[in-house]
């Protein structure tokens, strides 16, 4: 324990520079957050993930965030247990119709002002599960969505792009 | 009995392949159930179609039938009396297919929550919406009588960052009595959706039954595609899917080591493991354009070759692992108040294990000697060297030493696979042919079935079987006289997958 300890000083943080803001997620947001909003939250929010009926990739990447490389803490963001605790929902996709009330009562429970933030290609348009009698739909079929970062699953990189322009524009 | 004497007066069905099919009459089903009774026959699958059912048996080591069934009245002798691990896949027949099990005990739906727009999806002409007993958060969980009992409802949104289920705990205080699981809340219709698509197509769906064994679930669906159609897939293919495999593997159990640490509170070894994943991670995106290697299993063999470099990238990172895992490992085994959660923590019975027919480390933890890479075997393992650790105390350290010990084979395996590699094409084109294929591949949590029949290159109907669907009802188990706070320890350490379950 000790030696690892003594490894890791010796080495410096494993954590690496924060990436660059995307355009097109300021663009998106650039409309919805009000300045109110950013003087209640100061330069930190907290985020609830749901599950809404991912095939487990995105969250496998969601998970990254919190690993020593991406250390989504150090930049004021962290993962809460309750929505009551929660400025953001997460939400992975496609909405299935078993999980529908589910992340409708998850939302409903999330005090105002929130933001949703629809991951992965299922999260945003429903992806290869669109069309099915069992899927409802991306996320925005079942809540309003505030950011989408699409990809199949989008990168650790790519999530903390987007959730660093919410902070931009919502944690003032 | 033997399982190839069971079906020797019986003539295969053409064209099923590589293990033989045999269509069974209601008779020789019923006398079937019967010889299960005593046979040791491992139920590997049970599926459903709008006038037939199909049971998949393994007879150790690697004999492998399916026997079927045409239910023209709608029904089939249920075989959850003698191989338990059906009752739950029994269920999903009536829910999909709308085939009524005979001599099923629970009654209730399992994937249908009374939420679809329609009734049984799969069946020859699905009905409308119907109004059911079992809908929603009417669902009649088992009942609980005692004194001093109380239930602890969990789900489906979990406290982190989890796929969805419903767990009903029953305690007694501190102490779980019993454990109720409700699943089916991220049913995606895979197989509706598979069904009527051309092979690629279907074959990207199945790479996102789970994200965790894309791999492994992709490479099973091709290989059943492959089968089919008679599809010869080229050696460098091979190899390549058995690389990526192997990577799919040492990623998983590097994850699940570190999560089950820091679902014991020792953060510092979660932390280590998560550095060390995103490594295997990175280097698979920088040579697979993928981290997680979605869609790099095709029908006909691979979509990406390895050029020099990339072989030198992944040979440097074996290296990386083989030199930093071992500190860790010998940090785990050496602090006793890590090891007091784990030892003896979430016991699974060996009997059940068998009964059941569980797979990966959850069986191989409880001395079920399985791996699907060794029994029945595929290429290119039929030309490798590596072991199949096996243990018997059933508890969550053993689960976490089968992971630690499979992660050392992966790297030897890798390092064989790469210095080994065949040259040639790393794809064949796969005929528009009709037929019907099996495979099983060993993926990081256990044997993954996928069967297909294939008409004039699309699929008429795919079934796809996570090794979860054997290991969820063994969790009930495992948790009982456990305290409540264990639950997380026990749960990451089966690691079951919810989307591969719910279909």
């Amino acid at each position: 324990m000790l030696k690892l300890f003594a490894d890791t000083l010796g080495r410096g943080p494993y954590t690496e520079p924060r990436p660059e803001l995307l355009d097109e997620d300021v663009q998106q947001l650039a409309a919805k957050v009000e300045a109110a909003a950013r003087a209640k939250l100061g330069r930190s929010l907290s985020i609830r993930q749901v599950d809404a009926g991912s095939c487990n990739g995105c969250e496998l990447e969601i998970h990254a965030l919190n690993n020593a490389i991406y250390d989504l803490e150090r930049v004021g963001l962290k993962f809460v247990a309750s929505p009551r605790h929660a400025d953001v929902l997460l939400v992975t996709g496609p909405v299935t119709q078993n999980m529908r009330e589910a992340l409708l009562r998850t939302w409903s429970a999330t005090p105002d002002p929130k933001w949703v933030v629809a991951v992965g290609d299922c999260g945003c348009t429903g992806g290869v599960f669109a069309g099915s009698y069992a899927v409802v739909g991306g996320v925005d079929a079942a809540v309003p969505v505030d950011l989408r970062i699409p990809g199949c699953p989008p990168t650790p990189t790519r999530l903390l792009q987007g959730l660093l322009a919410l902070m931009a524009r919502a944690g003032g | 009995m033997a399982l190839a004497a069971f079906f020797a007066d019986q003539q295969p069905v053409p064209g099923h392949r590589p293990w033989p099919r045999y269509r069974l009459d209601r008779a020789q089903w019923l006398k079937l159930v019967e010889a299960l009774e005593d046979a040791p026959w491992t139920l590997i699958g049970l599926w459903g179609e709008p006038a037939q059912v199909h049971a998949a048996f393994r007879e150790e080591p690697s004999t492998i039938a399916v026997a079927s069934l045409d239910c023209a009245e709608g029904r089939f002798p249920s075989l959850a009396k003698v191989r338990p691990g059906a009752a739950r896949l029994e269920r999903a027949v009536r829910d999909l297919v709308g085939l009524e099990p005979e001599g099923l005990e629970d009654g209730r739906p399992w994937l249908d929550h009374g939420r679809w727009p329609l009734s049984h999806p799969l069946a020859a002409t699905p009905g409308p919406a119907e109004a059911m007993t079992d809908a929603g958060a009417n669902y009649r969980f088992l009942p609980v009588e005692g004194d001093g009992l109380h239930q602890i409802p969990v789900g489906p949104v979990h406290a982190g960052i989890i796929e969805p289920g419903h767990f009903r705990f029953t305690a007694n205080g501190e102490t779980v009595v019993r454990l109720e699981q409700r699943l089916g809340y991220v049913h995606k219709g895979v197989e509706s959706l598979i069904a009527g698509k051309p092979v690629a197509e279907a074959a990207r769906i199945a790479c996102r039954l789970s994200g965790d064994s894309t791999v492994a679930q992709g490479w099973a669906f091709a290989a059943a595609v492959e089968a089919a159609t008679g599809t010869e897939v080229p050696p460098r293919a091979v190899h390549l899917r058995a690389i990526k495999a192997e990577l799919e593997r040492i990623a998983n159990h590097l994850g699940d080591f570190g999560a089950i640490c820091n679902d014991a509170a020792f953060v510092a070894l979660h932390m280590q493991c998560g550095v060390l994943r995103e490594q295997v991670l990175r280097a698979a995106g920088a040579v697979f354009g993928h981290r997680l290697m979605m869609d790099r299993v095709v029908p006909g063999g691979v979509g990406i070759d390895l050029d020099a470099g990339a072989v030198a990238t992944l040979l440097g990172l074996i290296e990386t692992l083989a030199r930093r895992l071992p500190p860790l490992v010998q940090l785990y085994d050496g602090k006793p108040s890590l090891l007091d959660r784990t030892v003896t923590t979430g016991h699974t019975r060996p009997d059940l294990v068998q009964a059941f027919g569980a797979g990966g480390h959850v069986g191989r933890a409880a001395g079920r000697n399985q791996d699907a890479r060794a029994m029945p075997g595929y290429a290119p393992y039929d030309r490798l060297t590596f072991k199949v650790p096996v243990l018997t105390e059933g508890d969550v350290n053993a689960r976490v030493w089968i992971r630690l010990r499979e992660i050392d084979e992966s790297l030897d395996l890798l390092r064989q696979l790469l210095g080994d590699l065949p040259a040639g094409p790393i794809a064949a084109p796969v005929p528009p042919a009709s037929g019907e294929g099996m495979a099983l591949v060993e993926a990081f949590r256990g044997e993954t079935l996928a069967w297909v029949r294939i008409e004039a290159g699309r699929v008429a109907r795919g079934h796809l079987r996570d090794a979860s669907w054997f290991q969820w009802p063994l969790l009930e188990h495992a948790i009982l006289d456990n305290i409540v706070a264990d639950f997380p320890l026990c749960n990451k350490s089966f690691n079951c997958s919810y989307s591969g379950h719910d279909l």
